[in-house]
């Protein structure tokens, strides 16, 4: 019973399998995430276009009053500075342990890549644009969430700052720990991607990413990376390497 | 069993495509079941409402992994000037967590299931599969019917079923469950947890009360389908596996 059901499903699975790998295959380009042959990436790749093909592009996530605010975890690395953490990065867990000593006055976000004017705004510059306040929840996808406000300037206000070229079509982060995320424009400019410095009415908690995170509300927790010190603007798909989501097994767009 | 479908029109068996697509969906099914579970392992709690975790009270804690139940937490951080009561609590424990691959293979398995199952409910529709051979006649519909058949299944009376339709009236019930309403409510509160398709369609999770409810539900209608499965392994093995089996693969009748 068992091996005739198997074999059956096998062959089945099979022929799927090789007959969307192949229409997956088809509509790969380079302003993809790559898949690397993997069938779970392609998978990834598929709902990544199917999402972004059958829903509103410009849709709002649901945000909430601050009687629905929940306690939070903190999870992942909680101090970029603790060389006991996973993804520890001694060079930068040095400039942040200076950094914080400071107050992170002495800490400045650089954003470069495909923009007409690169640069770097220390925290004061960011906290005179104008600010977005928003309250949202956070879901994680171990499968909890956390409902909390974050307050940051808009994401694409430092974009337009920084001219981004028409070309662009990616944007990339780098964090103070070894971690780093990237988004496509649609969720870049996105008026909920928010550069968040607050939360829930005090300056972000290191545990939460002191002293500036990403906010990307349609998406998993994961992607709004903590501990921001770079943004960088392509025009491709940038494989952050070791850093990032397609080779480590993780799916890079996770809307779902 | 009394109730024998009086249609002249149908052929001994299973049709080609549903023998396709039972199979394809079958599969789907036991991914989605083995991917689930994998994904509930790195966060064994369930809860009601639009959001919960670990600081928060669980409706329904699993112990079905070394997550379950985990001590791995750092003192409480003094709370915000706004939130109430809301605490942040560094986690200080490394969980099991399996999700990259296992999220992954749930969800390319869902667009097996989601895809096979439109090609089956169209496919039923027009060939009047459904109505013909799945949905019970008004007349069949009857208390005493009812009883009468769950007896016979209770007391293993059961004639020996043919291979396919036409059904007896429990079995009917228990296909259209699933496919009418078990796998719908599946891939509905699947889609009403992910961020992106709740900001489109908010609806989607407040009809469940919340994404976390609709998680719990999820969770719920998984444990039902997982019932199914297994009686109907048994029935297939009560009625003559390898008759039943041949049935459903080669599509010969006996």
């Amino acid at each position: 019973m068992k091996t005739e059901h198997v074999i059956t499903s096998r062959r089945t699975l099979i022929t799927g399998l090789a007959s969307s790998g192949g229409l997956l295959l088809a509509a790969c380009s380079e302003t993809q995430p790559p898949t690397y042959g993997n069938v779970l990436r392609m998978a990834d790749n598929f709902t990544y276009r199917a999402q972004r093909l059958l829903l509103p592009r410009q849709s709002l996530a649901r945000e909430y009053d601050r009687r629905d605010i929940t306690s939070i975890p903190a999870i992942g690395t909680t101090d970029p500075a603790d060389p006991h953490q996973g993804a520890y990065n001694e060079k930068n867990g040095l400039i942040y342990q200076q950094l914080r000593s400071a107050q992170f006055a002495d800490w400045r976000l650089r954003i470069e890549g495909s923009v007409s004017r690169p640069g770097s705004f220390s925290l004061g510059d960011l906290q005179r644009f104008p600010a977005r306040t928003q309250i949202t929840k956070h879901t994680c996808e171990e499968g909890w969430s956390a409902i909390a406000e974050w307050t940051g300037v808009p994401l694409r206000s430092v974009l337009e700052a920084a001219g981004t070229r028409p070309s662009a079509r990616f944007v990339s982060f780098y964090a103070f720990d070894d971690a780093a995320e990237s988004i496509d424009m649609l969720d870049a400019l996105h008026p909920q991607t928010i550069l968040a410095y607050g939360m829930n009415g005090r300056d972000l908690p290191i545990a939460h990413g002191a002293p500036l995170r990403l906010r990307v509300e349609r998406q998993l927790g994961y992607k709004s990376l903590k501990f921001l010190h770079r943004i960088v603007v392509t025009d491709r798909f940038e494989d952050l390497g070791k850093l990032s989501e397609p080779r480590n097994g993780w799916a890079w767009y996770v809307g779902i | 069993m009394s109730l024998k479908s009086s249609s002249a029109t149908t052929r001994p068996g299973h049709a080609r495509w549903v023998r396709v697509t039972h199979w394809v969906v079958a599969t789907s099914v036991l991914t989605l079941a083995i991917t689930g579970f994998t994904i509930l392992m790195a966060h064994p709690r369930l809860y009601w409402g639009a959001a919960g975790n670990d600081l928060t009270p669980a409706l329904i804690e699993l112990p079905i992994s070394r997550n379950y139940h985990h001590a791995g937490w750092a003192v409480s951080t003094p709370s915000f000037p706004v939130g109430g009561r809301a605490q942040s609590v560094v986690r200080t424990y490394d969980i099991l967590n399996e999700n990259s691959w296992a999220r992954s293979l749930h969800f390319l398995a869902a667009w097996f299931l989601v895809v096979t199952g439109a090609i089956y409910l169209l496919a039923g529709l027009f060939s009047g599969h459904l109505r013909r051979d799945l949905v019970p006649r008004p007349a069949e519909l009857r208390a005493r019917l009812l009883r009468e058949d769950l007896s016979a299944h209770l007391s293993r009376r059961m004639p020996s079923a043919p291979a396919g339709p036409p059904y007896g009236l429990l079995q009917k019930l228990t296909y259209c469950g699933v496919v009418f309403l078990g796998l719908p409510l599946m891939v509905l509160t699947g889609l009403a947890m992910s961020p992106a398709i709740t900001a489109a369609y908010p609806f989607l999770a407040g009809m469940f009360g919340g994404t976390q409810s609709a998680r719990t539900i999820h969770f719920c209608v998984f444990v039902a389908l997982m019932l199914f499965v297994i009686v109907h392994l048994a029935m297939v093995g009560l009625s003559g596996f390898k008759r039943q089996m041949r049935a459903m693969t080669l599509g010969k009748p006996t």
